[in-house]
C-alpha cells in the first residue's frame, strides 16, 4: 500500500510563484523516503500541501487512500509532521504542549500522560517534562517536536529538516531514533540539507528542483548513475604542476594535494601506479564531496547550466 | 448481510465523535488554562474598571443625577456595566488568543490536527464565552456591594448574556483571521467597540435622546443586548425583547457561518 501519493500537485501563490508544476510521487507503506531539493525547490510546499497548511492549486494528494479532498480528517489522522520552524506555544510546559496534541487527535488526557511520559523518555526529554518549552534548548525543541508529531502514533512521520541546527551528537541520536520507529513500522519522508543524512537513513528519494521531480528512485539505484567520483590525494611532498594521467583529468588543490576524477569504468590501482612511477608518494585519500552531495550538485547544476536537464553525467 | 457494512459505519461515525469531542475538549480546557494562567490580564482589568464605575458613575455621580426608569441610576446602569464587561472580555479573549497561536505558529498544531474547521471556531468561542462569563459574574459580584439587583425574567439575563457573548467572541475570532500584527487586533476594540459599547445605552435611556439620535441608536447591535440584559434583571427595555433576541440570534448564525467560510478557505491561516 502507499503511505503517500502525489498526482499532478500544483501549487501558485498569490505573489505568481509557481512553487510546484504537476509533481508525481508515490511513497510505498514502510518505506524511508528522501526527498531533496535546494531551498525554494517546492519541497516545503508539497510538505505544507500534504499535512493541510498549504492549500494546492490542483492535483491530487491521498494519505494510505484517503483523499484529502473528501476523506481529509482520515488523511490527517494519520499524518505526524515535524516542521523546519519551532511552532509550539513557547508559554506553555512541555507536557501540556503534548497533552495537548494528542487532545486534538481524540486521545483521552488519562491516555494521553502515559503517552507523554512513553516519548519523552524515548527522546531523552523526561526530566524537562515540567519545563517551559521556551527555556529548552535548539536540539531539545526539535526533539519535542518530533514528540509531538509521534503522540497520536502516525502511520506517517514526514519530517522537514529535523537536524537543522542541532549538533552532531544529537543529530546522531535523532538518526538512531529514527530508525528504530522506521523498523517498528511508521513509514518515514524526510527532508535535510545534510545529503550524509539521506543517504545513511534512507532507501528511496525524489529530487525536487524548481517545482519538479527531477529524480525518483531506490538510494542505491540513484548513486549508482554516479559516471564519477573526484579523490582528493594527500601527497607526501606538495607538487606545483599538475601531473599529466592519460585519461584521467587532475587538478591541483590549494594545500598542493591532487584532485583527480576517477571514472566508473577506471580504477585507483592504474592512478597509485602512475603517481608512483612519477615519484608522487601518496599518504592517504578521501572524496571530495559525499556521493549524494556530488550526484544532488550535478543534477542542480545541469539545470543551472540552461539545459533544464539532469546532467548527462546521470543517464536517464 | 447489510449489518456489517452498517454496524462497521456506525462505529467508524462513534469513533469521529469521540475524537471531536475529545478535541473540542482539549481546546476548551486549552483556553481556559490561557484566562487562569494570564488572570492579572484577564481577570482583574474588567474588575477594576467596573469597580471605578459603579463608584464614580454610580455612587458619586449616579446620586445627583436621581432615578432613571424608576431605578436608582446605580441600578439602571449596573446591567448595562456587566454587559459591556462581557462584551469586551469576550471579544479580547478570541482575537488575542487566536492571533497569538498566529503570530506564534503554534495555530499549525490544531490545522493538521483531524478537526473540522467548524469544531476549531467552537473551541475559540467557547474560551472566550467562558472568559466572558467569568468576568460577568465576577462584576456582577462588584455590583452588588453598590446597590441591590433583582432578576425579573431570568430566561432574558442567560439568553442575553450567553448570545452576547458567542457574538462578540465569534467578532473577535474573524478580527484574529484578518490581522496580520497586533495593531489590527486593537483596532476594532478602540475604534469601533468602545464608541458602539459607550452609545448603546449602557448609562442612559435612548428615551432621552433627540427623535433623530434615537433612530440612530436603534441601528446600533449593542443596544439591543444591553437593554434585553437589562430586561432580564429590571423588567424595562428601550426596545422590544423579542425583536432583540431575533437579531442577536440571526447575529450569531451569520457570524458563526462567515467565520467556518474563513477557516474552509484558508484566509488568514493557510497559505
Amino acid at each position: 500500500m502507499q503511505a503517500l501519493s502525489l498526482r499532478k500537485l500544483s501549487k501558485t501563490y498569490g505573489t505568481g510563484v509557481h512553487a510546484l508544476k504537476g509533481i508525481d510521487l508515490d511513497v510505498e507503506q514502510g518505506d524511508f523516503f528522501a526527498l531533496l531539493g535546494p531551498n525554494g525547490a517546492g519541497k516545503t510546499t508539497a510538505i505544507g500541501i500534504v499535512s493541510s497548511l498549504v492549500t494546492k492549486t490542483s492535483g491530487k494528494v491521498s494519505v494510505f487512500g484517503h483523499d484529502i479532498d473528501t476523506d481529509l480528517e482520515a488523511a490527517k489522522a494519520c499524518l505526524g509532521v515535524v516542521p523546519q520552524e519551532i511552532n509550539f506555544n513557547q508559554f506553555e510546559k512541555v507536557s501540556t504542549i503534548l497533552v495537548n496534541q494528542a487532545g486534538f487527535y481524540g486521545i483521552p488526557r488519562g491516555v494521553a500522560k502515559q503517552r507523554v511520559e512513553h516519548w519523552l523518555a524515548k527522546l531523552q526529554l523526561l526530566d524537562k517534562r515540567n519545563a517551559i518549552s521556551r527555556t529548552l534548548s535548539g536540539g531539545m525543541k526539535r526533539r519535542l517536536m518530533i514528540a509531538r508529531a509521534l503522540i497520536h502514533e502516525p502511520r506517517l512521520l514526514i519530517l522537514d529538516e529535523p537536524t537543522a541546527g542541532v549538533d552532531i551528537e544529537v543529530r546522531r541520536s535523532m538518526w538512531e531514533f529514527l530508525r528504530q520507529i522506521n523498523e517498528a513500522g511508521t513509514t518515514i519522508i524526510l527532508t535535510t540539507h545534510y545529503l550524509e543524512e539521506a543517504e545513511t537513513l534512507c532507501r528511496n528519494i525524489a529530487i525536487i528542483d524548481e517545482g519538479r521531480i527531477i529524480e525518483n528512485d531506490r538510494m542505491a539505484t540513484v548513486l549508482r548513475k554516479l559516471h564519477s567520483e573526484v579523490f582528493v590525494l594527500n601527497v607526501r611532498h606538495p607538487v606545483t604542476v599538475a601531473p599529466d594521467l592519460p585519461g584521467y583529468a587532475v587538478a591541483i588543490a590549494g594545500d598542493g594535494s591532487l584532485e583527480v576524477e576517477v571514472k566508473k569504468d577506471q580504477n585507483l590501482n592504474d592512478i597509485f601506479a602512475a603517481l608512483s612511477a612519477r615519484g608522487i608518494e601518496i599518504v592517504s585519500m578521501r572524496n571530495k564531496a559525499n556521493r549524494l552531495e556530488e550526484l544532488f550538485l550535478r543534477l542542480v547544476e545541469g539545470r543551472d547550466a540552461g539545459t533544464g536537464q539532469p546532467n548527462p553525467a546521470v543517464p536517464a | 448481510m447489510s449489518e456489517a457494512p452498517n454496524t462497521a459505519a456506525a462505529a467508524e461515525a462513534a469513533a469521529t465523535g469521540d475524537r471531536r469531542w475529545v478535541g473540542f475538549r482539549t481546546i476548551v480546557i486549552r483556553e481556559f488554562s490561557r484566562i487562569v494562567r494570564i488572570w492579572g490580564q484577564t481577570l482583574v482589568p474588567p474588575a477594576i474598571t467596573a469597580t471605578l464605575y459603579f463608584l464614580i458613575f454610580g455612587s458619586l455621580i449616579g446620586r445627583r443625577i436621581g432615578d432613571m426608569g424608576g431605578f436608582t441610576y446605580v441600578q439602571y446602569i449596573a446591567p448595562g456595566l456587566i454587559m459591556m464587561s462581557v462584551i469586551t472580555s469576550s471579544y479580547g479573549n478570541v482575537v488575542s488568543s487566536f492571533f497569538g497561536a498566529k503570530f506564534g505558529r503554534h495555530i499549525e498544531e490544531l490545522l493538521v490536527a483531524p478537526l473540522p474547521n467548524w469544531l476549531i471556531v467552537l473551541g475559540y468561542v467557547a474560551g472566550g464565552v467562558l472568559r466572558g462569563l467569568l468576568v460577568g459574574l465576577v462584576v456582577t459580584l462588584i455590583s452588588l456591594l453598590f446597590t441591590r439587583l433583582y432578576v425579573e425574567h431570568l430566561a432574558a439575563v442567560f439568553g442575553a448574556v450567553l448570545l452576547t457573548s458567542l457574538i462578540f467572541s465569534l467578532g473577535g475570532f474573524i478580527n484574529a483571521v484578518f490581522a496580520k500584527n497586533f495593531d489590527q487586533i486593537s483596532f476594532v476594540p478602540t475604534f469601533i467597540l468602545t464608541p458602539l459599547t459607550y452609545l448603546g445605552g449602557v448609562f442612559y435611556s435612548i428615551t432621552m435622546l433627540p427623535d433623530w439620535a434615537q433612530h440612530l441608536s436603534r441601528a446600533n447591535p449593542i443596544l439591543y443586548m444591553v437593554n434585553t440584559f437589562r430586561y432580564g434583571f429590571l423588567g424595562v427595555s428601550d426596545v422590544p425583547v423579542g425583536f432583540s433576541f431575533a437579531i442577536m440570534g440571526a447575529a450569531f448564525a451569520a457570524l458563526f457561518a462567515l467565520s467556518v467560510w474563513l477557516m474552509e478557505k484558508g484566509i488568514g491561516t493557510r497559505e
